[in-house]
């Protein structure tokens, strides 16, 4: 994800109209972009249009791509837009930009304090679990949620979040912050439930 | 920088993501964990937050493009003459 071209692929031919080498790109790409459209927007048919749009856009305009950040996350970026047009366009009520005081880290302050992160994998991950898990990343704002898929679920990391979604570094940090923050209380709030009935400490 | 040796669980609660993502400068990292060692509370907040990240991370989570959208996402893209079944 760091690297400017993936395996051998070649930005000569890409940029030249190369269609197979564009095939490849496709093949390379599409699974986390169609993830991506699938959490931003909740279901397959949005995501499938994300999908599609990203890479017709993309084709349009590999030849004005520069280098100057990773083909990934160039592909991120209009995959991004597209999902956030279309959130736009489904719920215009939807806040993208709502950016909240930076330091203030007031309503984040933990009221779940149970240690579960000790609980069995199978039981975090039980069908039930992963449920649980997709709902309170559904949850999330839109604003805290991109930032979220990008960096923690995707694995980009911050300066490429940044220039995937148009904002600064450490707007990408205090957006992750709080995100971490908001899915660790409502998995908190599941997982305590499943500890064994015992208090130690 | 010295004048408050004393990490508190808020100022903790700021430095948590860059402290997890290995982010935070040496001396910062050292009075966190000073705090951390002492303050059960923090500690609780560490790990489960590093074990909600952990989770969402699994490959479970990453299911793969299927392969009726890949078949449609070519043809949209004029490219079926390379629609060859996915290399592994
Ligand atoms: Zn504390």
């Amino acid at each position: 994800m760091d690297k400017t071209m993936p395996n051998d692929m070649s930005l000569e031919a890409l940029i030249a109209g190369d269609r197979a080498e564009f095939a490849r790109l496709v093949d390379e790409y599409s699974s986390p972009i169609y993830r991506l459209g699938l959490r931003m927007l909740g279901n397959p048919q949005d995501a499938e249009d994300v999908l599609q749009n990203t890479f017709l856009n993309a084709l349009t305009h590999i030849q004005n791509f520069e280098g100057r950040s990773s083909l990934a996350t160039w592909l991120y970026r209009i995959a991004v837009n597209e999902a956030l047009m279309l959130i736009r366009k489904k719920k215009p009520e939807v806040n993208l930009e709502d950016v909240e005081a930076e330091d203030d880290t007031d309503d984040l302050r933990p009221t779940q304090i149970v240690d579960w992160s000790a609980l069995p994998e199978e039981e975090l991950l039980s069908e039930e679990g992963k449920k649980a898990l997709d709902a309170a990343v559904a949850q999330l704002p839109e604003s805290l949620r991109i930032v979220f898929l990008l960096r923690d679920v995707e694995g980009l990391s911050i300066k490429e979040t940044a220039e995937a979604l148009n904002l600064t570094e450490t707007n990408v940090k205090t957006r992750l912050l709080r995100a971490r923050m908001v899915l660790r209380e409502q998995l908190s709030a599941y997982y305590s439930e499943r500890l064994p009935a015992r208090s130690e400490k | 920088m010295t004048d408050h040796p004393h990490t508190t669980c808020e100022e903790l609660l700021g430095s948590l993501s860059a402290y997890i993502d290995g982010d935070l400068d040496p001396q910062l990292c050292q009075e966190l964990e000073k705090h951390l060692a002492e303050c059960d509370n923090c500690r609780i907040v560490l790990n489960t937050t590093k074990r909600t990240i952990d989770l969402v991370q699994t490959p479970l989570e990453k299911p793969d493009l299927p392969e009726d959208v890949r078949e449609r996402l070519f043809k949209r893209l004029n490219l079926d003459h390379y629609l060859t079944p996915k290399p592994k």
